[in-house]
């Protein structure tokens, strides 16, 4: 028994991305509409060449509601959801059905209309149940981080917001230079640490964009890849794990870490033959969701060594011109989070970044990237590790 | 000679914020009552409340012993539905118990622990429970005097602290305080009338009478409690039987207020407290009538001791604005936020987790031994299957290991505080804190648990469990 990978068998052929933000004038099916028909352009394929779709969405129950906006006759379209993880394992179910041979060619495609609800946040609704559950939004479960990290590794709160705010200073850095993020412009580090309190010590700057917004990837086995582009991206891994949920649960867990992380980074690192990540990894897009969350995940995937990513924030080590620049598209935060396209687009910052198309950010030479998505709270969450190359 | 049948233990309750009178006034640009009265937090209610004392009451009388368990109050949480039997599945009673409601007059409290008496006469010991949440109209006098707060008796026959000596009751019908139902404050008649005419000479009577059945004088009484609607009847009674000033128990008023049908049994467990054996004690209560009972602390008392009494819970406290507690009470409706409505509980997930979601009773591993909550099927530490034991979480201290405050969750009371919490002897939560102040909510700060209602939602009273800091 082992999780052996599908190391260089699957390539990226074509992807496409809406903009993300406030689409007052789009519905669901037409952003996913204008994703996939972009993805097709992309690698010049003809809709009706595609063999197989696989359709990331929130609250969907089936594969209809991608077969039927775009009239695909008579195809398997396969509906899956894993919380913000959504766009990840679409991608992933994509990449191991052209693997194994079942198909030639895949589409991945998620979509997320979030800002129809009428609420502030994030809205997920649980089955009957018998009133236990608790009422904990997003930000809050996510802030849980802050104190505990700030605690074990001796930050004062101020501290600890500061280099909170720079995380957020920097993605909206990043952001600025992207025309398809949500948020387009810098802003500055007191705006960010003054902003409204939504979660002690979270402001609302420490939030990821609410968001709709739509992204696909065509995949096809690697050794067709040359017959749809010049330059398609190869997968090197592919890692998804669950938790058995034991942060909430267990004493010993600190709150300082995902351990859901640490085992999908650790098994996607040997998929792909990565020792180093600080030194072998180019670049990453990471599950920004929250400022505290990629403070965490600099240390769960290996780019900083425990207790030391908050002096590598400072230091400048993941901005954009750093040694490993971490959300070059923006990231969460400014480029948006439509729940189930997410995956989708840190993956389409890859295809860009790889292929040299990512303009005023354009990062020097790339040849591994890292995506990182999740879903769920600290302790109790799914977390997804996709290492591509060229 | 007959079966002697008292008070076997006690507990209270006196919940954690005071509004000030004097800020009442300050709002209204009314005249300022002196000192302050308890005032339930926006999420409890007469039933979380009587749990509270239940709780206490029970910590020195196993629980599987209770025959009886009755519940008195003039606000029931559900018109229809047994609100008592939210309280027996908080305090863990056992299934074969006979249980019912005693409502409709702040009276009920004091013929619920006789009630109680009865049944214990003839077996089981009973549990009595009285709590209510005073409301009345902003402006009112009411509104000032009342106050929030319970008491739990647990009666019985064997070690009895306070014996029940011999009890008196009179009932007339006259209108003096009446609501019906959908109203949400009562309404009164002129003063003068129930004063002069009704409580003075139906508390008179029933005083005399329970005195004259035990062959005692009222020289002979250590302490007397008398819970009026207008104290001016109480001072008359007093004037009545040349009582010294240190035979009354203390009223309450400057620091609770009139806690309805509970009132009676917390003046009666604040004496209790003091009370050695050999004590006499009288409590009388007049609404919709009179009732008198005369108790005699018995040698059992002098090894009781109380965990908690009135007086450290009085002194346990924080302040309310007259504004949020306007809000708690929905007087005032304000801006709802752009969150969903929290979902209303299913019936039947509620009934197969009755003793995890009333009783927070968790697990523990049979085969590794670490206790777990919720209940599990599959340990959490050694994934073995199906060896779990029934484990109470209810009366576990713990510590904080990380909090946050939300404030974008709906709540009358935001933000929201979220902890974190590890038991001693094993155990994590995440769950809600309440009667705290969040600014100060701090990592590795001491916590215990309370029942609280969490919210309501298509008429479903969402009850569950909460930290808060130790009181």
């Amino acid at each position: 028994m082992a999780s052996n990978g599908i190391k260089d068998r699957v390539a990226i052929v074509g992807m496409g991305c809406t903009q993300f933000g406030e689409h007052w004038d789009k519905g669901p099916d037409d952003l996913l509409i204008d994703a996939a028909y972009a993805a097709y352009e992309s690698a010049g394929v003809d809709p009706k060449d595609v063999d197989a779709y696989w359709l990331g969405t929130m609250g969907q129950l089936s594969g209809l509601a991608l077969s039927v906006p775009l009239k695909i006759p008579y195809k398997p379209v396969t509906h899956v959801e894993n919380y913000c993880a959504t766009g990840s394992e679409s991608l992933r179910q994509a990449c191991y059905a052209v693997a194994s041979g079942a198909y030639d060619i895949a589409m991945a495609i998620g979509v997320e209309k979030l800002k129809d609800s009428g609420f502030s946040g994030l809205v997920v609704s649980d089955p009957p149940n018998d009133g236990t559950l608790g009422n904990m939004t997003a930000p809050a479960s996510f802030s849980l981080l802050a104190p505990a990290y700030f605690k074990k590794y001796g930050l004062d709160p101020d501290q600890g917001k500061d280099v909170l705010s720079r995380i957020a200073w920097k993605n909206h850095r990043n952001g600025a230079k992207n025309p398809k993020a949500q948020f387009r412009k810098e802003v500055p580090l007191e705006t960010i640490k003054n902003s409204p309190k939504v979660a002690d010590p979270l402001g609302i700057m420490d939030c990821s964009g609410v968001s709709d917004g739509s992204a696909a990837a065509i995949v096809v086995r690697a050794e067709d890849a040359h017959k749809f582009t010049k330059d398609p991206i190869f997968i090197k891994a592919l890692s998804f794990v669950a938790g058995p949920g034991e942060g909430p649960l267990a004493q010993g867990y600190d709150f300082t870490t995902f351990r859901e992380v640490v085992a999908s980074a650790t098994d996607a690192y040997h998929q792909a033959g990565i020792t180093k990540p600080r030194e072998q990894i180019s670049m990453a897009e990471v599950h920004d969701c929250f400022t505290p969350t990629e403070l965490v995940l600099y240390e769960d995937l290996g780019f900083s060594p425990r207790g030391t990513a908050w002096k590598d924030v400072l230091a400048g080590f993941f901005d954009l011109e750093g040694t490993l620049p971490v959300n070059p598209d923006g990231g969460l935060k400014s480029f948006g989070h439509p729940i189930g396209a997410s995956g989708l687009r840190m993956m389409y910052e890859m295809w860009l970044q790889l292929r040299g198309e990512a303009g005023a950010r354009q990062i020097k030479r790339p040849t591994l990237g890292l995506t990182h998505n999740l879903g769920g709270m600290p302790g109790r969450c799914v977390s997804f590790v996709s290492i591509v190359g060229r | 000679m007959p079966v002697m049948v008292g008070i076997v233990s006690y507990g209270s309750y006196v919940p954690y914020r005071r509004l000030k009178r004097a800020a009442i006034a300050q709002a209204l640009g009314t005249p300022a009552g002196k000192g302050e009265r308890a005032v339930a937090s926006f999420d409890e209610d007469s039933v979380s409340m009587a749990v509270e004392a239940a709780r206490d009451a029970l910590r020195t009388v196993p629980s599987a012993t209770i025959g009886t368990l009755l519940f008195a109050t003039t606000t029931p949480p559900y018109a229809e539905k047994l609100n008592a039997a939210i309280v027996g599945a908080a305090a863990r009673l056992p299934l074969e118990i006979r249980a019912a409601d005693l409502t409709g007059s702040v009276r009920a409290g004091l013929p619920a622990l006789l009630q109680g008496a009865d049944a214990a006469r003839g077996g089981a010991p009973a549990l009595v429970a009285m709590a209510d949440c005073r409301l009345a109209a902003p402006e009112g006098k009411s509104e000032q005097a009342g106050g929030d707060g319970a008491a739990a008796f647990v009666v019985g026959s064997e070690g009895v602290i306070a014996e029940i000596e011999a009890t008196a009751s009179v009932t007339r019908e006259f209108l003096d305080t009446w609501r019906t139902p959908g109203e949400r404050f009562a309404h009164g008649w002129e003063e003068r009338f129930a004063l002069t005419q009704v409580y003075a000479p139906l508390l008179g009577k029933a005083i005399h009478d329970v005195l004259a059945k035990a062959t005692v004088t009222p020289d002979a009484l250590t302490t007397m409690i008398l819970d009026a609607p207008n104290p001016r009847a109480a001072d008359e009674i007093v004037r009545g039987m040349k009582l010294e000033p240190a035979q009354l128990g203390d009223s309450l008023a400057l620091t609770v207020g009139q806690t309805g049908a509970a009132h009676a049994g917390l003046l009666l467990a604040n004496v209790l407290a003091a009370a050695k054996p050999g004590d006499r004690i009288l409590v009388a209560t007049a609404s919709d009538g009179a009732d008198a009972v005369l108790l005699r602390v018995t040698d059992a008392a002098a090894d009781y001791r109380q965990p908690r009494s009135v007086g450290r819970l009085i002194e346990s406290k924080g302040d309310v604005a007259y504004a949020s507690y306007l809000k708690w009470r929905e007087i005032l409706p304000t801006e709802p936020p752009r969150r969903p409505d929290p979902e209303r509980p299913a019936g039947p997930p509620m009934f197969r987790s009755e003793t995890w979601k009333f009783g927070f009773v968790g697990s523990r591993c049979d085969a590794c031994g670490t206790p777990q909550l919720p209940p599990q099927h599959v340990c959490v530490h050694c994934q073995a299957r199906d060896r779990m034991m029934p484990y109470p979480f209810a009366d576990r201290r713990a510590k904080i290991a990380t909090f946050t405050l939300d404030r974008l969750a709906y709540s009358l009371n935001p933000p929201t505080v979220n902890v974190v919490v590890d038991y001693d002897g094993g155990g994590r939560f995440l769950c809600e804190m309440t009667d705290c102040e969040p600014e100060t909510v701090a990592i590795g700060d001491e916590v215990e648990m309370t029942f609280r209602r969490m919210y309501t939602a298509g008429g479903v009273h969402n009850y569950f469990w909460k930290a808060r800091p130790k009181r």
